[in-house]
């Protein structure tokens, strides 16, 4: 009974993202797990100065190469209170904006498949940093994200709490909120 | 070579319960036990444990608590002679103190080596339990040389553990648990937080095992869920029984001292690393727990009982503190004992059927396993939420009962 419900439901509401072809992959790839395997890349040259400049194209993901219609373009620096030329965002504000956008869009996600329309979400953000820790000043300061506040103005036709859950499922379901939540070994090589 | 038509392994509330269910379909059969009648009862539960479900709810095929506090919770040495009582007057069929080393398939149904010498059988149920193992990360691998790694099937009581701090992974059923009782001692106790279940032990005056059973979601089927894997794999409910019917959860832990850290992620010479997303699963129980709460007020308001209850009411949200560690120097904190109350599995290394998946769990359809005449007991929601309880094993063995008695009527015909 329940099921009938939601689908009726999911079948008005529309929040752009197709989860039912999204709930097809998680069939498929229960099946097939070595096809779950994904590779991201992102190429970066520098520019000037603190100004560089990445390159996303190609994955590697469901067995084989994947291409995409093309290569997107961002750009970094710092800001002209650190002596740059504040020619793109800092580093630290774009993993903001990637922890952002993770969120934003699993919240999208997670709300078409609990049958709730969205009407505008809004994330905002902020994260504390003592740069004593990136400049040397102080050893005991660590140089990242002392820690990151997230707030959501989401309105939907939905409870508060019902609201609530999808926000706390997509932090749950959040590859970035991982990344940062959770320690990753980082390997660098160089010629 | 010996010959029973069904071999149950296993003598607890599920080998018990299809024994009741086999004998009363003239099925000839024995229930192999490595020991004795509820063993993992006997030999793998520390000492202050009670069951997390009150008396009344302790009930088997034909049998039932029948003792003056129907709202208590069992201890121990009571839940065996429990199901002694049961196996006596039901007169299960037990060969005790016989180990299965191996099953194997044959023409006709299994044979099993035992400790005792081979068996054979058309019908097999695996009634061995679903917590056999302790589930250990293999992090475990990396702690200091100094501290002392336990699981709760190895924990007896606090005075045993090495002196010093203890750290405790996991906040289900077991480990906020252990955390109450270790920290009662005046140890320093941090618990590592992952997923859990937060749930009241009573509510608007009533257990909440009572409003679980009453408002029909322990009878839900394996079938009408819309994805069964999830919650099969839901971690255990955040309970404890005493005698003061108290309720267990962070917050009280809190109050009683008890440190909290995040999911334990990572051990890098001797610093373990935690988890920051400790929030946002506090978070998640906090909504969880109130959309339960909420559907037992629906039910109360739907079947006119409000105004025989107490009011609803909700809880104070978990209280995880503004600043949590997100490292833990092990040995200078002082931990010199770590308990993994990560889970248990079951133990299938002597089954040699090839029904396990790819993560060694047992295929199964709500019990029937595909191997012809294979059943399984006791699984969580393994035909039903209540498959794993005490009060589940009933109705499950009834229906793979009927199952395994019709399949032998067919082959007959």
């Amino acid at each position: 009974m329940t099921m009938t419900m939601s689908a009726s439901i999911a079948a008005k509401i529309d929040n752009g993202v197709n989860v039912t072809a999204l709930l097809g992959a998680r069939e498929a790839l229960e099946k097939a797990p070595e096809a779950a395997e994904f590779k991201w890349r992102a190429t970066c040259e520098w520019v000037n100065g603190t100004h560089s400049r990445s390159s996303i194209g190609k994955f590697f993901g469901l067995g084989s190469e994947q291409s995409r219609d093309k290569t997107f373009v961002i750009e970094a620096d710092h800001p002209k209170v650190f002596a740059a030329e504040d020619n793109a965002p800092t580093p630290v504000e774009l993993v903001l904006s990637g922890l952002a956008s993770c969120l934003t869009a699993g919240v999208a996600a997670v709300a078409q498949r609990r049958g709730i329309q969205l009407h505008s979400v809004k994330a905002s953000l902020e994260a504390d940093m003592d740069i004593q820790g990136i400049l040397g000043i102080d050893d005991e300061v660590r140089n990242g994200f002392g820690a990151i506040r997230v707030h959501f103005d989401i309105r939907a036709d939905a409870s508060e709490d019902d609201i609530k859950a999808v926000v706390a499922q997509s932090q749950k379901r959040s590859a970035v909120f991982d990344i940062i939540t959770n320690p990753t070994n980082v390997f660098v090589t160089v010629n | 070579m010996k010959f029973a038509t069904a071999i149950i392994i296993g003598a607890g509330q599920s080998g018990l319960a299809m024994s009741k269910h086999l004998t009363a379909r003239l099925i000839d059969h024995v229930v192999i036990e490595r020991g004795e009648v509820a063993n993992s009862w006997r030999t793998e539960r520390w000492d202050s444990l009670r069951l997390l479900t009150p008396n009344w709810q302790s009930r088997l095929p034909g049998y039932a608590y029948t003792g003056d506090d129907p709202d208590g919770f069992m201890t121990m040495p009571e839940v065996i002679s429990f199901f002694q009582q049961y196996a006596e007057l039901s007169r299960v069929p037990i060969v005790a103190g016989t180990r299965v080393t191996r099953v194997r398939q044959e023409a006709d149904g299994y044979e099993l080596s035992t400790s005792q010498g081979p068996w054979r059988c058309r019908k097999l149920v695996i009634a061995s339990g679903a917590c056999n193992i302790g589930s250990i990360p293999s992090l475990a691998n990396d702690l200091p040389a100094k501290v002392t790694s336990l699981t709760p099937m190895q924990y007896r009581r606090a005075d045993l553990l090495p002196e010093g701090g203890v750290m405790i992974v996991g906040a289900s059923a077991s480990g906020v648990q252990l955390a109450r009782e270790i920290q009662a001692t005046g140890r320093r106790v941090v618990l590592s937080v992952g997923e859990h279940v937060r749930l009241p032990r009573i509510y608007r005056g009533r257990d909440i095992q009572w409003w679980m059973d009453a408002i029909g979601a322990m009878d839900v089927r394996y079938d009408a869920m819309e994805d069964i894997e999830r919650a099969r794999r839901l971690p255990s409910l955040q309970l404890i029984g005493t005698p003061e019917r108290v309720t267990v959860d962070l917050n009280s832990l809190r109050e009683a001292g008890v440190e909290f850290v995040g999911r334990f992620v990572g051990l890098r010479d001797g610093n373990a690393q935690f988890s920051g997303s400790l929030a946002n699963l506090c978070a998640l129980a906090d909504l969880k727990m109130n959309r339960l709460l909420g559907s037992i007020d629906g039910w109360v308001d739907a079947n006119g009982f409000a105004l025989s209850l107490p009011a609803p009411h909700r809880y104070e949200p978990t209280d995880v503190g503004a600043e949590t560690r997100l490292s833990l120097d092990l040995i200078a904190a002082g931990i010199r004992t770590v308990i993994w109350a990560t889970g248990y599995r079951p133990d299938y290394s002597w089954l040699d059927v090839s029904v396990l998946d790819r993560k060694g769990r047992i295929r199964h359809d709500g019990g029937v396993v595909p191997a012809p005449g294979m059943y399984v007991m006791g699984l969580p929601f393994m035909r039903r939420r209540k498959s794993s309880f005490i009060d589940g094993a009933g109705d499950d063995a009834e229906d793979l009962a009927t199952h395994l008695h019709q399949s032998l009527a067919r082959a007959a015909a």
